[in-house]
């Protein structure tokens, strides 16, 4: 078992972890937060995509052991405290970016990123940024949509609506 | 779909995590993950040990001159993409990595592990191949240097020993404003191309192609020279009748079938991917803006 200390959307969790659990996994059983979706598991569908150290990454292919000490950032860190959706959460809503919402969280992880470093980006940059994420609802149209609706001011830290 | 169990080590020094490669017969090192954590959570693989390196920091990084650009194996693929130095001096780079996986696969995947995974279609061993790029792997001994050619001795098999850690690749890069291309077929982005061809084109003041280097990846077990193109092509200007003829010698090199299709159909895709590598490689007002 390995021990590990870590910033999950600006609360700090410690604990124990075997060392073959994945990031998504602990995040999931250990901390509770469900909001990250395990697909495919093994790299393929992006569902459980997550920021670590502001970065996105395949939560199912990353241990936890390997976020000792990173700052994680995940879909239940980006509606403010009181509940009011993040501007890309309530553009998805809107524009019906979502069906069945098992791709979501990943779609949302993947495209803060995006929006943090090039808050205006093109249609074609869109497609590419999400490209590692499947959506089977076949959504991609309102999905690209949504995110083209909310370009154009700068996206800042999670919580920053 | 979850990982056996394992033991972790994370090392701290590079000597602890070779010590631990010695020690151990199914040690395997965990470098960015991307291929590796797959083949675990599928089962495929069963080390007993996992030696993380992420914490070496001093095997990340790039450094690229005119003369020499080294790039240490911890570097991600995404610092890589983004490398402002290294596109100043090889802009195949940037075009290439690009298309390597998707942007969460490129923040954790490293040069390093692309180049020890191996796979015939990935565009880092291409790359690596193309520039004959040198592997330095360190091992109980102390680091040693491996031709490229050297180190691709088969189907997903580097050439080191089991004790061995590719720590940095290195190469002499082009001259300023050489030509270059790179292009390759995948039925999504990021996914692995069904064929990729990369182009380097060096042209003396009279337009004469003075040195020329073709690779193409994903058509047979391990990325291959064309050098049969690459002749075609030198002591010529890059006329149609050279590129005819390059690519048409697309038929000496090995192919695989698999399910995306025959021996034919993936000769076709790399002619084509061919076509336009040359294109781009050849297109002076192109290379040109590459030097600026």
């Amino acid at each position: 078992m390995q021990e590990i200390t870590l910033l999950v959307n600006n609360r700090p969790y410690s604990g124990t972890v075997e060392a073959r659990t994945t990031l998504a996994d602990f995040l999931r059983h250990s901390l509770g937060l469900k909001g990250t979706h395990l697909g495919c598991e093994h790299g393929v569908c992006g569902a459980c995509t997550v920021l670590v150290d502001g970065a996105s990454v395949r939560g199912c292919l990353m241990l936890a052991v390997q976020a000792e000490g990173a700052i994680v950032e995940t879909v239940e860190g980006l509606a403010a405290d009181d509940g009011t959706l993040h501007r890309l959460q309530e553009a998805f809503s809107k524009e019906h970016g979502l069906q069945c919402g098992f791709c979501t969280p990943g779609m949302l992880m993947t495209l803060i990123e995006l929006l943090r470093e090039n808050p205006s980006p093109t249609e074609t940059e869109v497609r590419e940024a999400i490209s590692g994420n499947l959506c089977r609802c076949t959504g991609y149209q309102s999905i690209v949509r949504a995110v083209l609706s909310v370009t154009g001011r700068p996206v800042g830290a999670a919580g920053d609506l | 779909m979850k990982p056996p169990p394992f033991e972790y080590v994370r090392a701290s020094t590079l000597g602890e995590a070779i010590a631990t490669l010695s020690h151990n017969e199914d040690a395997r090192i965990l470098a960015g993950g991307q291929s590796l954590m797959a083949m675990m959570n599928l089962r495929y693989i069963f080390p007993s040990i996992l030696v993380d390196i992420n914490e070496l920091h001093e095997l990340a990084g790039i450094s690229a001159s005119p003369q020499l650009v080294r790039i240490g194996a911890m570097t991600r693929q995404r610092a890589i993409e983004t490398s402002p130095a290294l596109a100043g001096v090889a802009p195949i780079f940037q075009a290439a990595v690009h298309l390597v996986g998707h942007r969460q696969t490129r923040n954790r995947g490293t040069i390093g592990g692309s180049l020890c995974h191996l796979d015939p279609a990935a565009e880092l061993p291409t790359l690596a191949l193309l520039h004959d790029c040198t592997i330095e792997a360190t091992g109980p001994n102390g680091p040693r240097r491996i031709a490229v050619a050297d180190f691709i001795t088969g189907y997903m098999t580097p050439g080191i020993a089991a004790d061995e850690i590719v720590t940095a690749v290195e190469f002499a890069p082009w001259a300023p404003g050489h030509g270059y291309g790179f292009h390759e077929f995948a039925r999504r982005h990021g996914d692995f191309a069904i064929a990729s061809a990369a182009v380097l084109v060096e042209r003396a003041a009279d337009r004469t192609i003075e040195r020329v280097a073709i690779c193409v990846g994903g058509v047979g077990s391990v990325p291959q020279r064309h050098v049969a193109g690459e002749e075609a092509l030198t002591g010529t200007k890059g006329d149609e009748a050279a590129v005819a003829l390059a690519l048409d010698r697309c038929s000496q090199l090995d192919y695989v079938a698999d399910f995306h299709g025959g021996e034919d159909y993936r000769l076709s895709v790399a002619r084509t991917m061919l076509r336009r590598s040359l294109a781009d490689a050849l297109d002076e007002t192109r290379s040109g803006k590459a030097a600026a």
